[in-house]
């Protein structure tokens, strides 16, 4: 997911030279390349993330395409109201990527634990969220947000995630994806999920189908603005419905569709699956710790099938 | 108009601005009054008829609290009407308290401290990368200091030897509770120059020594800053030095009336004031009234029981 918005920026700063990438010296060998093909469009703010955004944000209000580049929790919480203040309320074109959102670096501790990030950026006006599932999701975001006036946030996971919204051509800011109909003759539930956890996901509607279920899943690469109309329809043809994120329960993808789903009143039953208002001060691998607090494809399948079973 | 005369009419608009807004921060909208008049008159590039013009100096007032004086010199350079003014704070007003860029020849928001001089930093490393010609300013307060951001801003600033970009530091030597070395000392010019900054020393009421600072300033390969000494409240006595005027406005009566007369004898030829052009009633202080010391007076909820006063 990294390597490929590193590629996506080098090829679109090639034929655009107000495409700027701006690093809080962060991304040893990922932005290298991106270094070396277009030095004069690279700049590495060194390691102050508030006035990274803020250059950002004075940049791009003379009319460049800005990318600010670190990873967890320092280009977001730690410059957040550069964001706000700065970004967000000039409509400047900032884009603000972070890297390892959720527990990408879960054995670095809970300073590197990337988990509220979305419910802060998904609160200020004007700020897009975006979480891609996967690189395919990610390649094409980029793409899109670099043509988009106003400031948006892009939330990667690390690397090497698996390749599964494969049928996607153009990103569009705002859309749910369905990738799998649920068979109507069996029982089921549509399961959505935001960002990287996106492999943990399939894998658990692949679970859940051998075991005779039914799925309807959906990626939600954009939070923010939600796609209500995605949650409207699933809400009216579904007894429970999944919101996925490797994030706090409170004010991310689960917050969103609760939101509206409280709004619609239509009866459907809301699971918000993802980290229960807590830090996590055991360590361990993303896997880990995915295991450790229920998101993994086996512990997202189990509470699908319970669901189900005891409606 | 030449920069006194616009000096006064900022001292007199931010008078009536907070007076009729009970607004705070009359005391840096004083201090700040002659680097604004120099900047509106005889160095920044701008054009009221053409207030987004890509060849503008970009201009950000970064210690937005004296949002006063900026939308003061915009008026008189005619961005908006001066008639305006009187809607500083009043409901549905575009005239925040601090900086609006959603105001025609306000290039950028501000209101929280530190944030400026990055931004400027910004614009001025564009200009650059594009060949653009355009200069950037930014003031800053000698309190605003105290945000690391700004030391971020003032580094990155010099690596990139941004020499389009200019800081005026409104050193009036007073922050929202105490004088600054009170507060945590500063070395305010040991400082700049151990970044890097070519650094200038004026009076920052001397119209000619700001002049001559502003327009000479761009050593090349380095960032200037213009450290202005300045006096909190200046133009009216029993406003200066005294930081209760950071929060506290002219009330009615002797304050108002003071102010006022006293601005009246030192105005420049060929200005009028636009609110009481002969002055007002004589008055004089009330003794009690000038036993604003920080000692005296120092409440924490002093601010609020002065506005509902009004």
């Amino acid at each position: 997911m990294r390597n490929t918005v590193v590629n996506t920026l080098i090829d679109l700063g090639k034929k655009d030279r107000n495409i700027t990438l701006i690093t809080g010296d962060l991304g040893f060998g990922v932005l290298k390349p991106y270094w070396e093909a277009l030095p004069d469009q690279f700049i590495n703010a060194g390691i102050a993330e508030q006035n990274m955004t803020g250059v950002a944000a004075g940049m791009a209000v003379e009319g460049k395409k800005v990318f600010t580049y670190s990873i967890g929790n320092f280009p977001t919480l730690r410059c957040l109201e550069q964001i706000r203040n700065d970004c967000a309320y000039h409509d400047a074109n900032v884009n603000v990527i972070c890297v390892g959102g959720g527990y990408v670096y879960g054995a670095l501790g809970m300073s590197h634990h990337a988990t509220e990030d979305i419910a802060a950026l998904r609160s200020l006006p004007g700020v897009s969220v975006i979480c891609p599932g996967d690189a395919i999701e990610a390649g094409l975001a980029v793409r899109t947000i670099a043509e988009t006036k106003g400031t948006t946030y892009l939330r990667l996971g690390r690397g090497g995630e698996k390749h599964i919204n494969t049928g996607l051509k153009e990103f569009v800011i705002g859309k749910a994806y369905k990738l799998r109909e649920a068979d109507k003759t069996k029982k089921s539930a549509a399961v959505f999920s935001t960002g990287s956890i996106l492999e943990e996901v399939s894998a658990a509607c692949d679970k859940l189908e051998e075991q005779g279920y039914a799925v309807e899943q959906y990626s939600f690469p954009t939070v923010k603005p939600i796609d209500r109309a995605v949650i409207a329809d699933c809400a009216a043809r579904f007894k429970h419905i999944f919101a996925v994120e490797e994030h706090n329960i409170i004010g991310g993808l689960g917050g969103a569709v609760a939101e509206v789903m409280a709004e619609l009143g239509t009866g459907a039953k809301l699971h918000r699956v993802g980290i229960n208002d807590s830090y996590c001060a055991t360590v361990g691998t993303q896997q880990y710790l995915r295991e450790q607090i229920g998101i993994s494809a086996s512990a997202i399948a189990e509470k699908v099938r319970h669901a189900i079973e005891n409606e | 108009m030449t920069s006194k005369q616009l000096a006064w009419l900022i001292r007199r608009h931010g008078v009536e601005m907070t007076h009729l807004s009970c607004g705070s921060h009359i005391g840096a909208i004083m201090s700040v009054a002659d680097i604004m008049g120099v900047l509106y008159t005889d160095i920044l590039k701008i054009d009221s008829q053409n207030p987004d013009w890509d060849g503008r100096d970009r201009f950000i007032l970064s210690k937005g609290h004296a949002s006063a004086a900026v939308y003061a010199a915009i008026a008189e350079s005619g961005f908006i009407p001066v008639e305006e003014l009187k809607t500083h704070y009043v409901n549905g007003s575009r005239l925040s308290g601090h900086v609006s860029h959603y105001l025609p020849g306000i290039d950028f928001s501000t209101g929280s401290l530190g944030h400026g001089l990055s931004v400027g930093a910004g614009r001025a490393l564009a200009a650059k990368l594009d060949g653009k010609a355009y200069r950037t300013f930014v003031v800053l307060g000698d309190g605003e200091c105290n945000e690391g951001s700004v030391w971020e801003a003032a580094e990155f600033a010099n690596h990139y030897q941004l020499d389009n970009l200019t800081a005026i530091i409104d050193y009036n030597h007073m922050q929202s509770l105490d004088f600054c070395n009170n507060t945590l000392e500063i070395d305010m010019v040991r400082r700049w120059q151990g970044f890097g900054w070519n650094t200038i020393e004026v009076n920052g009421h001397d119209h000619d020594a700001l002049r001559g600072a502003l327009q000479h300033a761009g050593a090349s390969g380095k960032p200037t800053v213009v450290i202005a000494h300045t006096v909190k409240g200046k133009g009216v006595s029993f406003m200066e030095n005294d930081v209760l005027w950071h929060y506290r406005f002219p009330h009615d009566g002797w304050e108002y009336n003071c102010a006022v007369n006293e601005l009246h004898a030192a105005m420049p030829d060929g200005v009028t004031d636009p609110y009481t052009p002969n002055g007002c009633p004589a008055d004089v202080p009330e003794p009690d009234g000038l036993r604003h010391t920080v000692s005296e007076t120092y409440h924490p909820t002093y601010y609020h029981r002065e506005v509902e006063e009004k």
